[in-house]
């Protein structure tokens, strides 16, 4: 392992250069400085993932990491870029999901103002920013800022995360939150938003994310952290639906932790837009009999990249996961998708089932798939597959000898292979609304 | 309607239609008879534009255009129907919405505009009816766990929804039970007119008791080697296809 970055990185030059004046004057718990800087000094020994790391073998971030970004310190130097503190920051029409009945926030490069849409809070769902919850010894105690072994972009994001969004949820909750993420920028600008989200024993909610930005000249490097606690019998539903504009490169590292008896399901939509798309979605099965479904649609376009990272951590007996991960590759786009499940050997009676299919579409595109099971208890029932295959010919054929145009006819047939997924969507208008973005990435051009 | 004169055609190199002549009227039924690997399938293969079949010589008209220079959907909307041996499953598709789909394209190719909800819908129903498919199947993913006949009739229905001039029906009766052959047979007798053609494909004479046809060929080694009546089929039933062998190997002596 390289003891500093090898290759000339302005970004990574400017955060170690810059790291102490940017944290001095800080108000915070001994705790947290302790965390940050041991975070840090992990991030500056490791550096930028390369092609060389295992994780990052198939996902090349040297292209991303050429140009220069300023680093944002906090909510109100975010303010100096003219986002934060603008009275009215003019959301893309598209940030509203037609038909859904939601309580919707807007974070801006992850701060959030305070404003919600769609009718008061209720009782069991608390909204915080992350800046507030800092100061409070009730949350400080969530956030896990020692764990991140040597993952660079949790330490990076550790080690100088300002705010993000705290969702605290406590019963039932009827609504969707709705979560926004913008982000918009005059100059070229590394953003590190962190989330922690805390569902309390039987509480049940239903959280959508999707991600906007402005389009411009301008570049963004996203380093998102984002920890969810599912507490016994919590049910927790998590939509996520990425697409931003070109020049965004979203990196998310997502660690879900469950309880006993706890339900998460997550699905993650991605459609054309962001140049870089990283997911590193990591489940810890802390303890017995949790539920974990992980549903994933990725709709690459343009040159593209976007990487899927999975972990399903079975730590304890009894727990059952299910993952099915399908791509659609346009043009010269890059899918990656990577999924670990690793089961301990006190997690007997593992349930551990696991799919990736691929339909590849352009002859520019690429995929790269490598499902991943590491097992060290005996009584497991644990299985993978990946697929990468073309249109089916047989198939092609039988819509256009009933007269469906060979365009029209593919179009069908992408949006017969995403259903799998497509059709797990429990919110109906979330289904069309996901429908309606596939079917404006088709009809496909094959070159 | 359609005129094939003396078609060639070869699949991956090897030569399968060795030279085809058939004319088909409206209002007239014919079937094609043979052996397996005569080349029944291919001829329908060859007429619906199936990929990976070469037409090498000869031409065929259909309503006085060239229908070998147009792609497979340009033949459906002109009003070619093929009813396949073995029907595609394509989950996720749903079967109304494939209906909806293909009979909008083929209304839009004749410059119509698509059917109203309401209007398909009754179009739908009425057309379910006729050819007795079940309602329910109607709304499920197209094909998807059908049964045999299911999916047979399911071919029905669509034919009944489409209304081509041509309708070719490729090994039909196929794994059909004698309740699904009566069902399909009935049907397809429904749709009969004096505008449209049908061209039945079958290794047996047992779907044409239902279905009677005006004309009967039987195919050999890659030509039509007899044509007659329905009797010709009953001759074949009794004789089987050896008969035919023999005759064709002393005509080639």
């Amino acid at each position: 392992m390289s003891t500093i970055q090898e290759q000339a990185i302005p970004l990574f030059e400017e955060i170690v250069n810059g790291y102490n004046s940017r944290r001095s004057g800080v108000a915070e718990s001994a705790e947290l400085r302790r965390a940050r800087q041991s975070a840090f000094e992990k991030f500056r020994l490791v550096g930028f993932p390369t092609i060389r790391h295992e994780d990052w073998k198939y996902t090349n971030l040297n292209k991303f990491l050429k140009e220069e970004y300023t680093v944002a310190a906090d909510g109100s130097a975010v303010g100096a870029e003219g986002a934060i503190g603008a009275p009215a920051v003019q959301l893309p029409a598209a940030a509203a999901i037609p038909g859904l009945d939601a309580y919707r926030v807007v974070l801006v490069n992850g701060v959030w103002d305070g404003v919600v849409v769609g009718g008061p809070l209720p009782k069991g769902l608390e909204l915080k920013r992350v800046a507030e919850a800092l100061q409070d010894p009730a949350f400080s105690g969530y956030f896990e800022n020692g764990k991140w072994g040597n993952h660079a972009f949790p330490n990076l994001n550790t080690a100088l995360f300002t705010d993000g969004l705290l969702l605290r949820v406590n019963g039932a909750i009827g609504k969707p939150l709705h979560i926004v993420h913008y982000y918009t920028a005059e100059r070229n600008l590394l953003v590190q938003p962190r989330h922690l989200w805390v569902v309390e024993a039987n509480a049940e909610v239903t959280v959508v994310e999707t991600v906007h930005s402005v389009s411009g000249e301008v570049s963004m490097l996203v380093n998102g952290l984002t920890e969810v606690i599912v507490q016994p019998d919590a049910r927790v539903d998590h939509l996520v639906i990425q697409a931003a504009e070109a020049g965004v490169r979203l990196v998310n590292h997502t660690t879900v932790r469950q309880k006993k008896k706890s339900l998460y399901n997550n699905y993650t939509f991605t459609f054309p837009g962001a140049e870089l798309i990283r997911n590193d979605l990591q489940l810890r099965l802390e303890e017995d009999h949790t539920e974990t479904h992980l549903y994933g649609l990725y709709l690459t376009a343009g040159q593209q990249l976007v990487d899927n990272h999975t972990l399903v951590d079975h730590q304890k007996p009894n727990c059952f996961s299910n993952e099915l991960y399908k791509g659609v590759l346009l043009e010269r786009s890059t899918g990656v998708f990577n999924g670990k499940v690793y089961v301990h050997q006190d997690a007997q009676k593992t349930n551990a089932f696991q799919q990736n299919n691929n339909l590849v579409i352009s002859k520019h595109a690429t995929i790269d798939s490598k499902p991943e099971l590491e097992i060290f208890a005996d009584d497991v029932k644990c299985s993978h597959g990946s697929t990468v295959g073309q249109f089916n010919e047989d198939a092609l054929f039988y819509l256009r000898a009933r007269g469906i145009g060979e365009e029209m006819a593919k179009a069908l047939l992408i949006t017969a292979f995403a259903f799998d997924v497509t059709e797990k969507v429990k919110v109906k208008v979330m289904e069309d609304y996901i429908n309606h973005l596939i079917n404006q990435h088709i009809p496909v051009n094959n070159e | 309607m359609l005129i094939i004169k003396n078609l060639h055609a070869e699949v991956e190199g090897k030569q399968i239609l060795k030279g085809i002549d058939l004319t088909v009227g409206a209002g007239e039924v014919h079937a094609i008879m043979g052996p397996n690997g005569s080349g029944k399938s291919s001829l329908a293969a060859v007429l619906a534009g199936r990929e990976g079949y070469n037409v090498t010589e000869g031409e065929v008209i259909f309503e006085g255009k060239d229908l070998l220079e147009m792609a497979p959907e340009v033949r459906a909307r002109e009003g070619v129907f093929l009813a396949f041996q073995y029907p595609i499953e394509i989950p996720g598709v749903s079967n109304i919405n494939f209906l909806k789909t293909a009979l909008a394209e083929i209304r839009a190719y004749k410059n119509l505009p698509p059917l109203e909800a309401k209007e398909f819908l009754q179009l739908s129903r009425e057309k379910q009816k006729l050819v007795e498919f079940d309602a329910k199947l109607v709304n499920r993913s197209l094909n998807e766990g059908f049964s045999g006949g299911e999916k047979k009739r399911n071919e029905i229905f669509q034919l009944a929804m489409l209304e081509p001039s041509l309708s070719i029906l490729d090994e039909t009766d196929s794994g059909l039970d004698i309740d699904a052959l009566r069902i399909v047979s009935k049907g397809v007798n429904k749709l009969r007119s004096s505008k449209n053609a049908f061209i039945i494909i079958t290794h047996y004479q047992r779907l044409l008791e239902y279905i009677v046809p005006d004309f009967v060929h039987v195919l050999y080694d890659g030509r039509i080697v007899k044509s007659g009546t329905k009797e010709l089929a009953l001759e074949l039933e009794e004789k089987g296809y050896d008969w035919l062998k023999e005759t064709r190997e002393k005509e080639l002596i």
